[in-house]
């Protein structure tokens, strides 16, 4: 049962992204980012991840997607003729070819490491979002903090880049 | 139980998708969704390794990033919304102005 979900999720997720960077529409590209978005939070729900399921759900596919489907449809950019780059052939070669080579890779490094604390039969009493609440507030407080203030950050420089510039005689009349 | 080779091959194949729709999409805003797919492979290598080495260390540094990825995602839009507003271009290949 496992197997088959992984496998659905995982091959719908990679036929969403080949969709997202080569359909014609841009619209219909944002669409298929969203479909993407959604199995990649299925692939979350496999791996024992429900805290990052309903934060990919509501971040990514109701914040971030809405955003640039926004921005899509107010700069109301139309179809092109020519989507492409003119030389994208060596693009997709140079891309292919690094992604054989990172398989070949994957395949056949041996993995491992140094297990933590956090087994599932833990995270099963406990519950995953009391884990990550409890990590997040002890050992990840300062980066916690940083996130903060850079979110603070990017807000003031997407309103400081968005405002609409006043013009010269608009300032001269404020000014009298 | 899923092999972890499944989700790292997962991760790069989507990884180098996001990748190749970087170098050949001549849109700004389809760039933009190409290194959102690059944010999720990245998040589902970090996941999978949190699972199966049984830390919490993946899952808060995927967390972190999806936050990064709302203020990018910010930045840049409002970028282009300057440039577009500027009427200086709608392509990535036409935005030459600055050059050194």
């Amino acid at each position: 049962m496992i197997y088959l979900l992984f496998g659905y999720f995982a091959t719908v997720s990679i036929i969403a992204g080949v969709f997202t960077i080569a359909l014609r529409n841009p619209v219909h590209c944002g669409m298929s980012l969203l479909a993407l978005l959604l199995h990649v939070a299925g692939l979350f729900v496999i791996l024992n991840a429900e805290f990052l399921f309903a934060v990919q759900i509501i971040v990514y596919a109701g914040a971030i997607l809405i955003l640039y489907l926004f921005v899509l449809m107010l700069l109301n950019l139309k179809t092109e003729e020519q989507f492409l780059h003119k030389k994208y052939p060596f693009a997709l070669f140079a891309g292919v070819a690094i992604l054989g080579e990172l398989l070949i890779l994957v395949f056949q490094t041996p993995y491992g490491g140094i297990r933590g604390k956090a087994t599932t039969e833990v995270l099963l009493t406990t519950g995953p979002s009391h884990a990550i609440g409890i990590t997040m507030f002890s050992d990840y407080l300062l980066l916690f903090e940083i996130v903060g203030v850079f979110l603070l950050g990017a807000i003031i420089g997407a309103i400081v880049l968005a405002k609409t510039p006043s013009s010269p005689v608009a300032k001269a009349d404020r000014s009298n | 139980m899923i092999p972890l080779s499944a989700y790292v091959a997962l991760s790069a194949i989507l990884f180098m998708t996001g990748l190749i729709g970087v170098l050949i999409r001549r849109n700004f805003i389809i760039v933009l969704m190409s290194v959102e797919i690059m944010l999720n492979a990245a998040n589902i290598n970090l996941v999978a390794f949190s699972h199966y080495l049984e830390s919490m260390a993946g899952q808060m540094t995927a967390l972190f990033v999806i936050a990064i990825a709302a203020g990018e995602a910010a930045i840049g839009l409002a970028i282009i919304i300057v440039v577009f507003r500027g009427k200086i271009a709608t392509n990535v290949d036409q935005v030459n102005i600055l050059k050194w």
